[in-house]
């Protein structure tokens, strides 16, 4: 720590002083303490980890496609204890199916979304120098990471990785053999932590730092999502944690949290205490994983806010209404948990309390997606690359959206749960949803990052693509599921007849996966070529955006401004009649 | 690079950065706690019987006194510093450090009683309960202690740079140690007395 004299600490202006000592390789890109740099190092690991856990799902696409075909390509990589021969073994396919969930949600979308772009951008949209505990980021970050290994670890131990779900649902993932759940449970561990390190630096940052003039109501609406973002996962994650340690002692201990009295497996009556709850497992679990939907979720909402008011070249319509909308929806998400238990037999008072919670929930939901659509009115759009995925992200989020509805009544539930409908609606929301808005942030802010613009062509063709595939991915569950084919089925459920018309589409979503898969090559090609060979901004607002980030140099150096930024207006003003430009940032001090 | 209000408190907000901190680190505290509470309450409900005076409640009714003892002298480290008494703020902060390894010895007593009977959290639901609220409060006050043994060693060499800083961290100290004493005055009822 540099040395801090008492009485000289209260000016805070010389937070951006350049006079400090050049870090060495390991401190400035490795172990580092400046967000930005942990920002893309969370987005970087984060990406590869989407890359892995959509290959996981591609491998398991095959065997349904396929049934019983020897995988082409990797088949003989995986080893004979997951797929002799190249043949899929069914306790292998269940690895799968609990990994893609795990890591798409815990080690890819939350770490992007959150420690990605929270890390990167809300800083300087608050015009602060650094998070308020730099070295706490540094720590979440590699706290992240080992959770991470954790959990890649668990595939080539003996016994493979978790295949209980990614719900981890008792008694069966106590009662599963091999180290993988227990892996799990440990990676979880460090995961949780590393989320409560990065929500009380995010709280405290948005609290503390925001430059002068920044008041709450000239927020950008991306900061007010992480904001709600960060108390959820406060608040929410720890009893997860409370969770995964009685499920740990359950598998460790030998203690019966979650086993109920009189469990046989395989023949055998278990030698244990009993008394145990296994709903209890899943309301703490879900505790945690209904806000870890919102988690996902809103800060999509808040970059495609962002970059739709960027090329609408508009105000957002109702930004107060977005506020408010998305405060109600962080109380809200805290007491709709057990409609995702419907099917448990927990009885019908708490059934019907929680459905009614989950229909008042989408209320503030819809406010926030009519909003983001009545801004588009009138607007001469800009259809650059960020704004396509942004655009793209309305009418699925939408469509997710709305088909939950059905899931969020207990009648229609008990039809739909355990369906391919199930599996189409939460995608819906998290990949063509929440991946999309995650890619316009990624064009929309790389040109900050790098000082360089993406290639917009190889952009278009990704966007184009990616949303037909995934289109013709996750449509068809929806008919499969309608027409009752089973989720977590090794062959997609061929022994049951009433599947007999619905396999076919397996085939059809096998192969717009595979061809999803082609579509994101030209965005890592993009992605890596643009870091030193795309066109070079020709200043620091490439986008005449309106918000603070746009103030600091492209790329920010440590400190980020150059000069400490003053906020003298609302964050999306754009089209000011009267106005010189089209645009009038919240850093400039008086009307051009 | 300095950030901004990580001694001095923000005009608006009136927090510096590590008081807001540490609540929101207790608050989260409370949902981890507030769970395994849940659980205990949950599983009480659906026990046919529930074990009674397993425990030694002496031990445990000694051990509530050193934690309610360890919180006065957390106040009081605290209160030497405001006075600029650093010498006194040692004292007071060392007595914190032994009580807490006081309650952790007793702690170890009960424990080993335990599983010298062959009785460890596989035994009943109850001792399920026990050992995880416990141990985990028991880890709780380990933490404390490796923070106290910064603040008595290394970490105590701050106060000559910057006196304002290390009292504000001795402050944020009492806040959590103050919380981890409020679990046990929670725990003890729960698991010794009902």
């Amino acid at each position: 720590m540099e040395k801090v004299a008492t009485h000289e600490t209260a000016a805070h202006g010389h937070a951006m002083e350049h006079a400090h000592p050049e870090l060495g390789f390991w401190r400035k890109y490795v172990f580092s303490t400046d967000h930005k740099v942990i920002g893309i190092q969370y987005t970087i690991t984060a990406l590869l980890f989407l890359l892995f856990g959509f290959t996981l799902m591609m491998i398991m696409r095959w065997q349904l496609a396929y049934p019983g075909a020897p995988i082409p390509i990797i088949g003989n990589m995986l080893g004979m204890a997951n797929a002799p021969g190249g043949i899929m073994l069914p306790e292998f396919y269940n690895q799968l199916g609990a990994m893609h969930g795990t890591i798409m949600v815990f080690l890819g979308v939350v770490p992007l979304a959150v420690g990605g772009f929270g890390n990167f951008v809300m800083p300087l949209q608050i015009g602060a120098p650094d998070m308020a505990f730099p070295k706490l980021n540094m720590a979440s970050y590699w706290v992240y990471a080992v959770g991470g290994m954790v959990m890649l670890v668990s595939f080539v131990l003996p016994g493979g990785a978790a295949n209980s779900g990614w719900t981890s649902y008792a008694p069966l993932s106590i009662t599963a053999i091999g180290n993988g759940q227990t892996m799990w449970l440990i990676g979880m561990i460090f995961l949780i932590t590393s989320s409560l390190l990065g929500s009380v630096n995010f709280i405290v940052t948005i609290v503390q730092l925001r430059a002068k003039g920044l008041t709450w109501m000239r927020l950008p609406f991306f900061v007010w999502a992480q904001l709600v973002t960060a108390f959820l996962l406060l608040l929410a994650f720890p009893p997860l944690e409370a969770a995964g340690v009685l499920q740990l002692m359950d598998r460790l201990a030998g203690t019966s949290f979650f086993m109920p009295s009189g469990l046989v497996v395989g023949g055998q009556p278990l030698q244990i205490s009993g008394q145990g709850n296994p709903l209890l497992w899943q309301h703490l679990f879900w505790f945690l994983a209904h806000p870890e939907v919102y988690v996902l979720i809103l800060p999509a909402m808040g970059i495609v806010s962002e970059v739709i008011a960027n090329n609408t070249r508009k105000p957002l319509w109702g930004y107060k209404a977005l506020v408010y909308s998305v405060i109600f929806l962080g109380f809200m998400s805290f007491i709709v948990w057990a409609h995702h238990m419907f099917m448990t037999g927990m009885g019908t008072t708490i059934s019907a309390f929680f459905q009614t919670t989950t229909m008042i929930i989408s209320i503030p939901s819809v406010v926030i997606l009519t909003a983001l659509l009545l801004s588009l009115w009138g607007a001469s759009i800009r259809y650059t690359t960020p704004m396509l995925f942004a655009l793209a992200f309305l009418p699925m989020f939408g469509i997710g959206g709305l088909t939950g509805l059905p899931l969020g009544l207990a009648p229609s539930d008990i039809h739909l749960h355990d369906t391919y409908y199930v599996i189409g609606h939460f995608h819906y929301v998290v990949a063509p949803g929440t991946i999309f808005a995650l890619f316009a942030g990624i064009y929309y802010w790389f040109p900050k990052a790098t000082g360089r613009m993406m290639n917009e062509m190889l952009g278009k063709i990704h966007f184009v693509g990616s949303f037909i595939c995934i289109n013709i991915i996750f449509m068809p569950m929806f008919i499969q599921g309608l027409g009752g084919m089973n989720r977590r089925m090794y062959d997609g459920g061929a022994q049951y007849a009433h599947n007999a018309q619905l396999l076919k589409w397996n085939v059809v979503i096998g192969m717009a996966a595979w061809t999803m898969a082609l579509f994101q090559l030209p965005f890592i090609i993009n992605f890596f070529m643009s870091i030193r060979g795309g066109k070079k901004v020709t200043n620091d607002n490439p986008w005449d955006a309106t918000t603070l980030e746009w103030a600091a140099p492209s790329p920010p150096g440590h400190g980020n401004f150059v000069t400490e930024p003053v906020v003298y207006r609302g964050p999306y003003e754009y089209s000011v009649p009267g106005a010189a430009r089209d645009f009038t940032p919240q850093f400039e001090a008086e009307r051009a | 690079m300095d950030i901004p209000y990580t001694v001095e408190t923000r005009p608006d907000t009136g927090l510096a950065n590590g008081k807001l901190g540490i609540w929101l680190f207790l608050a989260s505290e409370v949902m981890l706690f507030g769970a395994l509470f849940s659980t205990y309450v949950i599983l009480r409900a659906g026990s046919v019987t529930w074990p009674r005076g397993e425990l030694n409640v002496w031990l445990g009714m000694v051990n509530t006194f050193i934690l309610i003892g360890s919180s006065v002298t957390m106040v009081m480290a605290w209160a030497s510093l405001k006075l600029h008494d650093f010498g006194k703020h040692r004292w007071y902060l060392l007595a914190t450090f032994v009580l807490a390894g006081i309650f952790l010895v007793n702690k170890y007593f009960e424990y080993a009683d335990h599983f010298a009977r062959g009785e460890g959290p596989w035994h009943s639901t109850f001792l399920a309960i026990y050992f995880t609220l416990t141990g985990l409060h028991g880890l709780h006050i380990v933490g404390g202690m490796v923070v106290m043994a910064y603040l008595l060693g290394p970490g105590a060499k701050l106060y000559k740079r910057n006196p304002d800083q290390f009292t504000n961290r001795v402050e944020y100290t009492g806040l959590y140690w103050h919380f981890v004493d409020l679990v046990w005055i929670f725990l003890f009822p729960i698991l010794y007395l009902l």
